[in-house]
């Protein structure tokens, strides 16, 4: 019993990183077609920026409130960087979508390579509070804290992308716009700013999962955002492009069967059937559990 | 799902229907033969090219490095039998590669199998596998399709690296057991004739693909690339026709498999990322998408400038510069990654169509008669 809870949270600890990740990359896929290799940079930055923060920043720190300050610099920081993209690099090539696509590898590329030479390849300890290394209590089970406020970080991110989508003029136009972004534009709503500030969204989220994701590994390196992108994808895939909803359904079922495969099989099988899980999703489903709708 | 179509690669007009000039016309089918006639012959040249390279041309060394940037040229010919010709995004072709690399190896240093077994074996088996996968994929388009190889490349990599049975040897990876092979494909000194089998590869990749995008299944290819509808009101299956092609290119990759695996000596498990492939696609773009030479091109370039740039990172000229240049410098897949985004922009063809824009330049530069 105490297995099967310590497994489930930490399986849900996973998901809600993979949500963070999928969540952007899911609505700008959905709004503006992009498919984006770049996100794993926006994660990077995010990690690195918080990571700078806490040793450099006045006022930042790696506990208390210090810590706030530190993770609110990287996902700014992340933020900031996903708006530059959008604006100088994918704008120019609005609706040419393999050229876009080819622009975020490339970006993929060379940011991660940017990265490495700016501060090495070997990963770095990332300064976390001392709370988030201890374990808490439930229902028997002890579970790192670090899981358990990833869970509360994507419940948060969760609830408040429903509310932005549900109840406010930009949702609106996001929503009608993953929907059809032709009829949109035709009422003389202008969309391109609703991509710009998806890729803001996207971006804040991706950092937050970096810095987050630091606290929960511990360390951070450059290639941390790439091997977590594709296990994003399959989650924006399973759970239908342009879905928030489904994302959040899918990231908690591939979290969960990987955590509980994982343990039960042998490790590494646990990732094999998350791929099993695609292929039948696609096979059955090919529009993904959602479809193509921004689900409020 | 969605509706996205992506959008393929404009089409080019083939060589034989651009209109010859001058003298050189009569001399240009055989340019090709000319071009691997230099190349057979270039290890007897004893040419020292410093900067260039870092020996003379016979040395192993050197050799070596143009034997991995030929067998990548035909690599990135290959793929561009899916991506430029047909139109096919796959972001999973790196698997099949490394089926052949992992395949070899396994079959010659666990199974004792001797060369020509585990070849045969290994591109049957490549090929399979990308008739299987193919399947599975094919029934996506557009970015979905991209996103489920990608997910099926990743499994081959998990595969690997977590080292199901001991066989791939893990994150360490497998060198390959020599004493089985033949006594001419071992050694320093034979590097000459890995050399030469490279080549051979590069020369085989490219005869098929252009004798396949020459024949009617080419047509329909290139139709495929270019409005995939229309070719399924024509009565034509897209599905068959673009397996067809998956399983080609799946089957030439693993062939460059076990060719790279003679060459470097054993296998490791960065061949299986998704990086290797995202570098497939970047040579063939660099290169000029569904061009004959093109991606060839792209491919030996990119592989080169990937092995010089390192040691050009570390080269006096770039440490003398201030720590934010050298840093970024330093790295190859940073400059890679840079030209990369700079030639999206602004050489959409590639290094192929490099001539064809600078041509107005060349004649308004020519003086009038």
């Amino acid at each position: 019993m105490n297995t099967v809870v310590l497994l489930t949270l930490t399986g849900l600890g996973l998901a809600a990183l993979y949500f963070l990740v999928a969540s952007g990359l899911s609505l700008v896929f959905g709004l503006a077609d992009v498919l984006n290799f770049a996100h794993g940079l926006f994660l990077g930055v995010g990690a690195y920026a918080t990571w700078w923060a806490a040793g450099n920043l006045p006022g930042a720190g790696s506990d208390g409130l210090g810590f706030v300050v530190a993770v609110l610099f990287g996902v700014l920081a992340g933020s900031l960087v996903a708006v530059l993209v959008e604006l100088v690099l994918i704008r120019p090539l609005y609706s040419r979508t393999i050229e876009q696509v080819l622009v975020t590898v490339g970006l993929s590329l060379a940011g991660v390579a940017l990265l490495q030479a700016t501060w090495g390849a070997d990963p770095r300890p990332f300064p976390r509070p001392d709370w988030s290394r201890n374990v808490t209590s439930v229902l028997g089970a002890q579970v790192p804290n670090a899981g358990l406020l990833l869970i509360v970080a994507a419940v948060v991110v969760l609830g408040a992308l429903l509310a932005f989508l549900r109840w406010t003029r930009y949702g609106l136009v996001i929503r009608a716009g993953v929907e059809n972004r032709e009829m949109v534009t035709a009422l003389g709503i202008d969309v391109r700013k609703a991509f710009t500030l998806v890729f803001a969204i996207g971006g804040a989220a991706a950092a937050l999962a970096g810095a987050l994701g630091g606290v929960y590994f511990g360390t951070v390196s450059p290639g941390q955002g790439g091997s977590l992108l594709i296990f994003a994808f399959i989650v924006v895939v399973i759970g239908g492009m342009g879905s928030v909803v489904g994302s959040a359904y899918a990231a908690v079922a591939v979290g969960l069967l990987q955590q509980f495969v994982n343990y039960y099989g042998t490790s590494g099988l646990g990732d094999l059937c998350v791929v099993g899980l695609l292929a039948v999703v696609l096979l059955l489903r090919p529009q993904g559990l959602a479809g193509k709708v921004a689900h409020a | 799902m969605t509706n996205s179509v992506v959008d393929a690669p404009p089409a080019q007009v083939p060589d034989e229907l651009t209109p010859g000039r001058s003298r050189w016309h009569g001399l240009r089918p055989f340019l090709p033969l000319v071009a691997l006639v230099v190349a057979a012959v270039l290890p007897y040249s004893t040419l020292n090219l410093p900067g260039i390279f870092e020996g003379p041309l016979n040395s192993p060394g050197t050799l070596q490095l143009l034997a991995i940037c030929l067998v990548f040229g035909g690599l990135a010919a290959g793929y561009d039998l899916l991506f430029g010709r047909t139109g096919m995004l796959s972001f999973g072709h790196a698997l099949y590669f490394a089926a052949g690399v992992y395949g070899t190896d396994i079959l010659v240093t666990k199974a004792g199998l001797p060369l020509w077994q585990a070849a045969v074996l290994t591109v049957l088996g490549g090929t399979t596998l990308a008739a299987l996968l193919g399947a599975v994929a094919l029934r996506t388009v557009g970015i979905a399709f991209a996103m489920v190889t990608l997910a099926f490349a990743q499994v081959g990599a998990i595969l690997v690296a977590r080292d199901f049975g001991g066989l791939t040897g893990g994150e360490e990876g497998l060198p390959l057991d020599v004493s089985g092979l033949p006594s001419a494909l071992v050694g320093v000194t034979n590097t000459v004739n890995l050399y030469w089998l490279a080549l051979a590869y590069l020369a085989l990749v490219v005869l098929v693909v252009h004798r396949v995008s020459g024949s009617p299944t080419g047509r329909v290819l290139a139709g495929l690339r270019d409005d995939e509808r229309r070719i399924g009101v024509l009565g034509l299956d897209p599905y068959r026709f673009k397996l067809v092609a998956f399983t080609l290119a799946g089957g030439l990759a693993s062939a460059g498999g076990v060719v790279y695996v003679l060459i470097v000596g054993g296998a490791s498990p960065h061949i299986t990322s998704s990086e290797l492939t995202l570098s497939l696609l970047v040579m063939v773009v660099l290169g000029g998408p569904g061009t004959r030479w093109g991606p060839v091109l792209g491919g030996v370039l990119y592989m080169y400038l990937d092995h010089r740039l390192t040691a050009f990172g570390t080269s006096d000229a770039v440490n003398s510069l201030p720590a934010f240049l050298s840093h970024p410098l330093s790295q190859p897949l940073f400059v890679l990654g840079t030209v990369f985004i700079l030639a999206v922009y602004f050489f959409p063809g590639g290094l192929a169509s490099l001539r064809s824009r600078l041509t107005p330049l060349g004649t308004a530069l020519r003086p009038r008669p």
